[in-house]
């Protein structure tokens, strides 16, 4: 898990152009959006495209964004949810 | 047009170069474009991390702007006063083209987020916080007499006090930005908002050697 969430803050950085922002500076809890990281509407998209084509994962249900696009460490949890079939 | 109006300050971006008011600020050695418009951003030293997810032409423009606005207080102003009228020749062609080789594999939201000209007017309305009325325009070329008619006509009919407008053009290698800040008021030393002006300043003129001496001190 750990692994997991160091690799894709540095997914995040790059897919989203947050050229001054490192990786360390990222919390694993911390917001992505709103007062935290200080994301948008069409960097949600874009995390959406990064989990489909980098982790071979789909956000079927639009209304759960908020809650998996929280924080690394919630977008890391749905990554490895979503591995495991039926859960 | 019923009045005149001034041109209180007016900024050219091209080949390699920045000028304000005419003098030339900042001169990079030859580079690509976004090079170029990465140094350019530095020199200015803004801190505006959303300058990085635009595209060349949103950056060329938020650029052109952020030296054009330098010493404008805009306080002075409601913010539905300022309005931003923008042309060009080539639309959104160049992130349009990118966008088009995006999607080979899968469309970038962020590109295609850039694919309208008048995304532009909304990176620098964004920034500056003004609610006026806007418009993008394409012509072949700089088209003086449009933009001089229309932007005087927004500020007779009250719609605007005050209007950026000019030209904002890239496409691969080639940009060239020119940039009017026109206001009703006048003051000693402003150039008539004319035809004959605007065509004047958006030929840049070569930089002279106070210009270069001035570069150093500029920001």
């Amino acid at each position: 898990m750990d692994k997991l969430m160091a690799d894709l803050k540095e997914q995040i950085i790059e897919q989203l152009n947050l050229q001054d922002v490192k990786p360390e500076e990222i919390g694993d809890d911390q917001p992505l959006f709103g007062d935290g990281l200080g994301l948008d509407s069409i960097d949600a998209l874009e995390l959406i495209v990064l989990l489909q084509q980098k982790y071979k994962v789909k956000l079927s249900n639009a209304e759960e964004g908020p809650k998996i696009f929280r924080s690394v460490r919630t977008i890391a949890e749905f990554i490895e949810n979503s591995k495991i079939p039926n859960a | 047009m019923n009045n005149q109006y001034y041109i209180s300050s007016h900024c050219t971006i091209s080949s390699s170069a920045v000028h304000y008011n005419g003098t030339l600020l900042f001169e990079a050695e030859y580079t690509d474009v976004p090079g170029f418009l990465l140094s350019a951003y530095q020199l200015i030293g803004a801190k505006y991390p959303k300058f990085y997810k635009m595209d060349n032409l949103a950056k060329l423009g938020w650029l052109a702007a952020e030296v054009l606005l330098k010493d404008f207080d805009a306080t002075r102003y409601q913010p539905t006063d300022i309005g931003v009228v923008l042309s060009n020749a080539s639309s959104s062609l160049d992130a349009d083209k990118r966008y088009y080789d995006s999607v080979q594999e899968m469309a970038s939201p962020a590109l295609f987020v850039y694919t309208l000209p008048n995304i532009v007017i909304g990176e620098i309305c964004i920034r500056h916080h003004f609610k006026g009325e806007n418009a993008f325009f394409i012509f072949e070329q700089f088209n003086a007499d449009f933009i001089v008619s229309y932007v005087s006509n927004l500020l007779d009919i009250q719609q605007l006090q005050v209007c950026i407008c000019g030209w904002v053009e890239l496409l691969g290698d080639e940009y060239k930005a020119v940039l009017f800040l026109v206001e009703k008021e006048k003051k000693e030393g402003l150039m008539p908002f004319t035809i004959e002006n605007i065509n004047k300043i958006t030929t840049p003129p070569k930089p002279s050697p106070e210009g270069r001496a001035f570069l150093k001190n500029a920001f």
